[in-house]
């Protein structure tokens, strides 16, 4: 079984009221660190075998018609869970690689 | 004539807004969201509430539903069609009328008698105001901020398709107070605030609604 990861974002001109209630909870909380906050929605698409780029295709087609709304969101990434998963293992691998070298 | 009130999983206020039509003399219909067809009508209401529990974004599951499959076309071909609150959403999803209906910029949800000021007179559901009037009406919304870009603003006001505006303190954070906006032709309006809810004296805050109906009954006698 295969799943392709969709994330969509409300658009940086357009008031996010959500985000900045949550900001405002997080000051609160003593996060004063984080000088904004924006909330997206994340949506998971799964398939019966491997994720094709027929898939994929698909699941830029459902991003833009139903997922999201092109006047106040921007699609930020449709990829399948296997390459976002590698992608960020390498992450980790780059990182501790990193790491070592700074004690090196 | 014959008006059809479209109900959603969700909608609130079909049955005002059958009641509205009723009031200013016409035949109110029920329509099903999961209708094929629209059963002869010669105009359509979308209603207020929150279909499909305003699931994914408002109006954005409503847009897809077996009715609109119908409602779309017959609107693109010049039937009347209002959208009120919900409803403006779900046209604003249909791509019938251009922006978005966001949530409100206070992050509360807000109900209260609300001064509009009538601003274009040449659509479906508003010819039988006077340009300029001030008129007031329930309003009632979470997520009522009319949104779009500077370009598509600067259009519709060249065009003359900002349909009312609000007066006094925007309520909700819509763009330049937009209250409503039509399309080109004038047949499809969408409104945020509640017109159903004053038509009847001793019932909201006046009767001003009641003109919105009448005056697709005109501009259907009319064609």
């Amino acid at each position: 079984m295969g799943t392709v990861i969709v994330d969509v974002m409300p658009k940086r001109e357009i008031l996010d009221p959500q985000g900045q209630a949550v900001a405002g909870a997080l000051a609160r909380l003593g996060a004063t660190e984080f000088t904004q906050v924006r909330q997206g929605k994340r949506f998971t698409l799964e398939v019966e075998g491997e994720v094709t780029p027929q898939t994929l295709a698909a699941a830029r087609q459902a991003a833009v018609t139903l997922l999201s709304n092109p006047v106040i969101e921007d699609v930020v990434s449709v990829r399948a869970q296997q390459d976002v998963e590698q992608v960020r293992a390498q992450q980790d691998v780059e990182q501790v690689r990193a790491q070592q070298g700074d004690q090196a | 004539m014959r008006v059809g009130v479209v109900t959603f999983p969700g909608s609130l206020d079909d049955h005002d807004a059958r009641r509205a039509v009723h009031l200013a003399g016409a035949e109110p219909v029920r329509l099903w969201h999961a209708d094929a067809g629209l059963q002869g009508v010669e105009a359509v209401i979308l209603p207020g509430g929150f279909s499909y529990g305003d699931y994914l974004r408002a109006g954005a599951i409503a847009r897809f539903s077996p009715v609109m499959d119908a409602v779309i076309p017959a609107a693109q071909d010049g039937l009347p069609v209002l959208g009120i609150c919900n409803g403006f959403q779900v046209l604003c999803e249909s791509h019938l009328l251009p922006g978005a209906l966001v949530r409100n910029d206070h992050q509360q949800f807000r109900c209260q008698d609300q001064t509009l000021r009538v601003e274009s007179t040449h659509t479906a559901w508003t010819s039988g105001f006077q340009a300029g009037q001030q008129v007031v009406v329930t309003l009632k919304n979470g997520e009522g901020a009319y949104m779009a870009d500077d370009r598509t603003l600067d259009e519709l006001e060249e065009q003359g398709r900002v349909v009312a505006r609000y007066v006094g303190d925007n309520p909700n954070g819509s763009r330049r107070a937009i209250a409503g906006v039509t399309n080109a032709r004038g047949n499809v309006v969408g409104l945020m605030p509640h017109p159903e809810h004053a038509v009847e004296s001793g019932y909201g805050p006046s009767v001003d609604g009641l003109t919105f109906f009448t005056s697709v009954l005109n501009s259907v006698v009319r064609a």
